[in-house]
């Protein structure tokens, strides 16, 4: 009996020394198991929002279909692991998923203190309110006293705070685990506001019940750069990520469609020439096929076909490109050049 | 352990060491703890080399970090600029302990009334004891927090058109304004007065119970203790000249302002975990009176007991005994159920502090540890006070009965060896 017990105490010993430590070779692990793992959030209509049916769309659900067609030329290549906000770094650390592309705020303490890298933004957001219109309330500053429902373990929690004690503001905090209960509170009227980024709160408007008695106050109070997530220390896997929102970007910059990327393979422009994979080796350089590009823009489009497909002005949240658009038109994304 | 099969097959009697039972014992036992220290060792460096490998940071550190974020119940002075995640640490113990003390009393007397009510002749009554048990213990408690808090949220008005108790306070989805007591000069004695009151009230009933052991006859030591603790400290406070004022809340602007503050939140969480519990100890009640003897009653009854007297000298005191120990369980899952209020921005330990702080420092590994060393300590408390309790019941005033079973054999068989009478 007795050595048994030894014997399966040993034998934990080993599984649990296997267990620890996420291997290194984040780009072998995925096509040894030949699909992407991708942390999304449990349901934001525009970013990572399951149909009916199972199927994630979304603009943070593209980058992840993005990089699955540039691995394996393959968009459908790609499980998606639902997270809460609390839940998703752990879940990146411990290697339970391969890249985290879920509406998450680029910061310092984030980027240094995690073991994590960010790489890029995909969607330059900031921080608002929304209220109820019958408050008749048209400026953050008449928020004073308000109760304030929102997520836990996020930056919008600390930001609030730094916006209403810069503004001599009292507030009251109510903070949810899940999205679905910050709505529900807000909606059952435990708050006069909600907030999060702004984009979110678009999104989340969708679910209430008459999302036409809620408005969006004007103020921006915070500068939240979402972008994807990968571990640090696998710098190659690092830069498969970075660069498919690059090549995203550049594809629009370039005027590469989904619908026209075909022919434009046949394009003489040398940018296009270099992205597409027709001259240099850039897909062998992220340890790639030189088709990685194509594949991506052939799978999911460019940067600004992902956009307006999401939550452009033609979808239901119609958010304006704003400074989402491209560099040469006035926004931020802005691409460094492949060569 | 091949090497020791291998020396038992070739020579099995004569190395009597090894088979010394004992020593193979003491052999394995040594081995055990040896290998769990290794494993818990090697498991701890492990996870430190492995922590720094992915440079994450670790360490205790950061609980002298400022949190930044607000708590929207803190029973000590919280401050989002100043305070530090060791605060957050505190705030979220004690709005724990807050709704697992007060969850504790309500389910206990909740669970005593319908235990009781389910054991009345009265067919309604029991009827009704017999629905509540099965209908509350027989839904997740998850999905009653949510019924609670958003029947509630739904059921309370906007502050604007909220309930106005007048002095009672007001009330409405932002929670229940109640007026603070705002105590003036001299309100400690009536503190003391009534810590006065508590030792007198211990000392008479003392007393009493001594002078019914000895004359036999009865004092209302429960009435004149009630009248001590607390007559004793009004009677303090009207000589100080009443020194009380309310801080009373003032309607308007968002919420109310002014007054104590009870959240939605806390009231929800509260009855639901109560109302649930509740379930369970009525069972425990109903059992621990049905395994009272009938023929104790009767024998009470014989002795000529009034009805009152049966149940708590005799019935009351035994059932206890049955009672408490599957009530510690009870009491120990309220502390530990409190966690689910995670669910319903409650601010307790698991909320804010395994969750909001978690994720803003994002070390793990501790913020993990750290509330799983805090409830364990909780649930001991509770259990080693649950169980002081019950040795004292369970000991008591049968304890001159207790005989060894072989001496009461030989007693029996002998008819000089008779205690006497």
């Amino acid at each position: 009996m007795k050595k048994h017990l030894l014997a399966g105490v040993a034998t934990a010993a080993v599984l649990m020394a296997g267990a620890f430590g996420a291997s290194a070779a984040t780009l072998d692990d995925v096509k040894a198991k030949g699909f992407v793992q991708c942390g999304v959030s449990q349901g934001l209509p525009g970013f990572s929002n399951p149909d009916s049916a199972g199927n994630w769309s979304g603009l943070d659900v593209d980058l992840c279909k993005a990089v699955a067609a540039a691995v394996f030329g393959d968009a459908t290549k790609v499980k998606f692991s639902p997270l809460s906000a609390k839940e998703r770094f752990t879940a990146l650390q411990s290697g339970e998923i391969d890249v985290l592309s879920r509406n998450t705020t680029w910061t310092m303490s984030r980027d240094t203190q995690l073991g994590l890298n960010f790489a890029g933004v995909n969607y330059y957001d900031g921080q608002g309110f929304m209220v109820r219109t019958s408050m008749n309330i048209n400026s953050a500053l008449e928020l004073s006293g308000a109760s304030v429902c929102t997520n836990t373990g996020t930056t919008t929690e600390l930001n609030v705070a730094d916006y209403f004690r810069a503004n001599n503001m009292e507030y009251e905090l109510v903070a949810f685990e899940k999205a679905d209960e910050v709505v529900a509170a807000y909606d059952a009227g435990r708050c006069d506001v909600f907030t999060t980024d702004q984009s979110g709160l678009y999104a989340e408007r969708l679910k209430l019940k008459n999302p036409g008695e809620h408005k969006v106050l004007p103020e921006i109070i915070s500068k939240e750069p979402l972008g994807p997530v990968v571990r640090q220390g696998d710098d190659q896997w690092f830069n498969i990520v970075k660069w498919t929102h690059f090549a995203m970007i550049t594809a629009e910059e370039l005027g590469v469609t989904q619908a026209n990327v075909d022919e434009m393979k046949a394009s003489e422009n040398p940018e296009i020439k270099r992205l597409l994979g027709a001259e240099g080796d850039f897909g062998a350089s992220i340890g790639l096929g030189a088709d990685w590009a194509y594949s991506i823009v052939k799978s999911v489009g460019n940067y600004g076909e992902a956009f307006e497909r999401n939550v452009g002005p033609n979808t239901p949240l119609a958010i304006a490109r704003g400074i989402n658009a491209l560099w040469s038109k006035g926004g931020l994304q802005y691409a460094p050049p492949i060569r | 352990m091949a090497m020791n099969e291998a020396l038992h097959a070739d020579e099995p009697p004569k190395v009597a060491l090894l088979n010394n039972p004992a020593v193979r014992n003491a052999l394995f036992q040594v081995l055990l703890v040896l290998v769990i220290v290794f494993l818990v060792y090697s498991a701890l460096s492990n996870m430190y080399a492995n922590l720094a490998a992915a440079g994450i940071a670790s360490g205790f550190g950061f609980l002298n970090n400022p949190s930044g974020f607000a708590v929207n119940q803190a029973l000590i002075e919280y401050n989002q600029a100043e305070s530090t995640y060791g605060r957050v640490y505190l705030v979220g113990l004690l709005n724990t302990l807050l709704v697992a003390f007060f969850g504790i009393i309500l389910a206990t007397i909740l669970g005593f009334v319908i235990g009781i009510a389910r054991l009345s002749k009265n067919w309604m009554i029991s009827r009704l004891a017999t629905v509540y048990v099965e209908t509350l213990r027989n839904i997740p408690l998850l999905l009653q927090i949510f019924i609670w808090y958003f029947g509630v949220l739904r059921l309370l008005p906007q502050p604007r058109e909220g309930f106005d108790f007048g002095p009672l306070g007001l009330l409405n989805n932002r929670g229940y304004f109640a007026p603070k007591p705002v105590w003036g000069d001299g309100a400690q004695f009536i503190f003391w007065a009534f810590i006065v009151g508590v030792i007198a009230a211990i000392a008479v009933s003392r007393w009493a119970r001594k002078r019914q052991m000895e004359t036999g006859q009865i004092f209302p030591a429960f009435w004149t203790g009630l009248g001590l603790v607390f007559g004793l400290p009004v009677l303090v406070f009207l000589a100080l000249g009443a020194p009380l004022t309310w801080d009373m809340p003032v309607a308007g602007g968002f919420r109310p302002r002014g007054g104590m503050t009870i959240i939605p939140e806390f009231i929800a969480l509260l009855v639901a975990l109560s109302t649930y519990t509740a379930a369970f100890i009525a069972e425990i009640v109903r059992a621990g009176i049905l395994a009272v003897n009938k023929g104790q009653t009767e024998a009470a009854a014989a002795l000529g007991l009034r009805n009152n007297f049966i149940l708590r000298l005799v019935v009351v005191p035994q059932a206890m005994r049955i009672i408490i120990p599957p009530l510690t369980s009870q009491f120990l899952n309220i502390t530990k159920n409190s966690s689910l209020a995670v669910a319903i921005a409650y601010p307790e330990l698991t909320s804010v502090f395994a969750g909001t702080t978690l994720n803003q420092t994002g070390q793990a590994v501790e913020i993990g540890s750290i509330p799983m060393l805090s409830y364990l300590p909780i649930s001991l408390i509770t259990s080693a006070v649950m169980n002081w309790d019950n040795k004292r019941m369970a000991l008591g005033e049968r304890e001159n009965d207790r005989e060894d079973p072989s001496r009461r054999a030989e007693r029996l068989a002998d008819p000089e060896d008779q205690p006497e009478r």
